[in-house]
């Protein structure tokens, strides 16, 4: 259970670190990326995936797989 | 002054003296003393004032139907992704870099790439930062609106006094067809009840922070077909609610930005549409800004210039410079000096009231007609009747010189911008673009080179009344003219 981030579509801008309730979201040489270990899909804490709420690019965040 | 108190009359320019003087009664008593600094705010600070933007918001929580996030906003002041980021830490190195370069340096503002209240934690603790090395810059940041109730103390403890909040519509039904989503409450709002709650939030924060004391400027995108006609009632809203300026920015959609009204082909309003609703907007107590160039947010310099690339990270020195607070304090003392005495105005002229013309003038600042046609990036816009001359607002074009697509092509670029003048004055002018002008029906002026413009203007005026009643000339009202697409990037 984990989103991923598409790197064609990132921005960087950051908000979905900002976020992130678990600190899953972190930047690695320069990109987003999701950590699958840590992302819950915010399951629990949110009805809506906050990563993927707040993301300004359209399929920029989507399920993994 | 009466009626015309939508303008900024030329007799209140230079440094030192109000500008805003005829400002909303709500407004603080000492509104003058707190723009008179401020580059963005006063055409006279204008000129003798710099600003610097620094990009340490990148995230943003409302989606705009004329913002595309990969580019730079040119409706908001907003970088993009291809502008460079900072960390707090770097943008202080950064205003240390300018500050000792541009004794001029009399704002920090933060107003994106994002939103600066979106990023809040980045913000404030850019504030703090700033404030510990240059306790004498002002601090101002722009925001949406929608974080803003919830940010009032932290803008007040870190002394930032002045805050913009760009508000497009009191009716969420208008609303609606300008931000698509916004993200508020850990959630995803879309449509009318997105709209409503940024509404609610705007009017809010707006309300609180007028309260507190804080400026507040508004700016408005005029968005042609959506909220035109519609922002006279967001002017009265703003005003009530205590704003002390109202900005009110076309819109630029340019179909290479991306944009969602650049795709749908929505167009920008002409430069008399624009000027028509300021001049509605600015009739009562309330001042109508006409000088707003919708610079860049990592713009750096005196506004018309923009010297940011000089102050690119990598262009920073090993060690950092240490803030020149002396050479502050003598640039300023020296500006006083320099103040020029007010001009005696003209006496009046009989019947020449009705005569109102509109005049293009190029000039590099000082108030003074000293710049070439040819390398004018911009030109202030003037009005002149009986009762004296206005400043109505700038026009960008491209450099005639170096119109890289060909001298015919920027000389159709800058007749289109110059479409609703009588006159031109500049400093020099070849003899291909004066033809061109003639041809347009726009006279050209360089019997004011270097000369003073508020007395050459009147002069002007003098004589075309009476080449006028001579017969030599027929006045008619001039067309309508373009404003120029994109961000404002001077060269
Ligand atoms: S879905 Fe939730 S937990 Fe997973 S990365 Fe996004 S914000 Fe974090
Ligand atoms: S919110 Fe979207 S665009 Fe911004 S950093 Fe995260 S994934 Fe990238």
């Amino acid at each position: 259970m984990a989103l991923t981030i598409s790197s064609d579509l990132c921005t960087g801008c950051a908000a979905c670190e900002d976020e992130c309730p678990n600190s899953a979201v972190h930047m690695k040489r320069g990109m987003y990326l999701i950590d699958p270990d840590k992302c819950t899909e915010c399951s629990g804490k949110f009805d809506q995936p906050q990563c993927q709420a707040v993301c300004p690019m359209t399929g920029c965040i989507s399920k993994a797989g | 002054m009466p009626a015309a108190t939508a303008y900024i009359p030329l007799d209140s320019f230079g440094p030192g003296r109000p500008v805003l003087s005829d400002a909303s009664p709500q407004a603080a008593p000492d509104l003058d003393a707190r723009v008179s600094d401020h580059p963005c705010y006063s055409e006279s600070a204008h000129r003798h004032f710099a600003r610097m933007h620094v990009a340490v918001a990148p995230a943003c929580n409302i989606q705009c139907n004329y913002c595309n996030r990969k580019f730079d906003c040119s409706n908001e002041s907003r970088p993009g992704v291809v502008s460079e980021r900072l960390t707090p830490e770097q943008a202080v190195r950064k205003m240390l870099a300018v500050a000792s370069a541009i004794p001029q340096l009399s704002v920090l503002g933060i107003a994106g790439p994002g939103d600066a209240l979106a990023n809040a934690e980045k913000t404030f603790r850019t504030c703090e930062l700033v404030r510990r090395q240059a306790p004498d810059l002002k601090l101002c940041l722009s925001t949406n609106g929608l974080a803003l109730p919830d940010h009032i103390d932290d803008i007040v403890r870190h002394g930032i006094d002045h805050v913009t909040i760009t508000i497009n519509m009191i009716d969420a039904e208008v609303g609606a067809q300008i931000y698509p989503w916004i993200f508020y409450d850990h959630r995803r709002h879309h449509g009318v009840a997105a709209a409503a709650i940024l509404h609610q939030r705007q009017m809010q924060g707006l309300e609180m922070l007028a309260e507190r004391g804080v400026l507040v400027k508004v700016n408005s995108v005029m968005i042609p077909g959506i909220n035109d006609t519609h922002l006279l009632d967001v002017n009265r809203a703003v005003r009530e609610r205590g704003a002390f300026l109202h900005n009110i920015m076309p819109l630029i959609s340019a179909p290479e930005h991306g944009t969602r009204f650049g795709l749908d082909g929505r167009r920008a309003p002409t430069a008399g549409e624009l000027k028509a609703l300021q001049d509605q907007c600015g009739d009562g107590a309330m001042q109508v800004m006409r000088h707003c160039r919708q610079c860049r947010a990592d713009a750096v310099g005196l506004l018309g210039e923009d010297r940011a690339a000089e102050f690119a990270l990598a262009a920073l020195g090993e060690i950092d410079p240490p803030y020149p607070r002396e050479a502050r304090r003598a640039y300023r003392a020296g500006l006083k000096a320099a103040a020029p005495a007010a001009q005696p105005s003209a006496p009046p002229v009989a019947l020449s009231e009705s005569v109102c013309l509109t005049v293009a003038v190029a000039t590099r600042g000082d108030d003074r007609i000293n710049q070439h046609f040819g390398h004018a990036s911009e030109f202030q816009i003037f009005e002149v009747d009986g009762a004296g001359a206005r400043f109505i607002g700038h026009r960008r074009v491209d450099h005639y010189c170096q119109g890289g697509y060909g001298e015919d092509d920027a000389m159709a670029t800058v007749l289109a911008a110059l479409n609703d003048c009588h006159a031109v004055f500049v400093a020099k002018i070849g003899n291909c673009p004066r033809e061109a002008l003639r041809a347009a029906g726009i006279e050209t002026v360089d019997r004011y080179a270097q000369q003073a413009i508020d007395p050459s203007l009147r002069d002007y005026h003098f004589d075309y009344l009476g080449r006028l009643a001579a017969g030599q000339l027929h006045h008619a009202a001039r067309g309508d003219a373009l404003l120029r697409q994109g961000a404002f990037v001077a060269v």
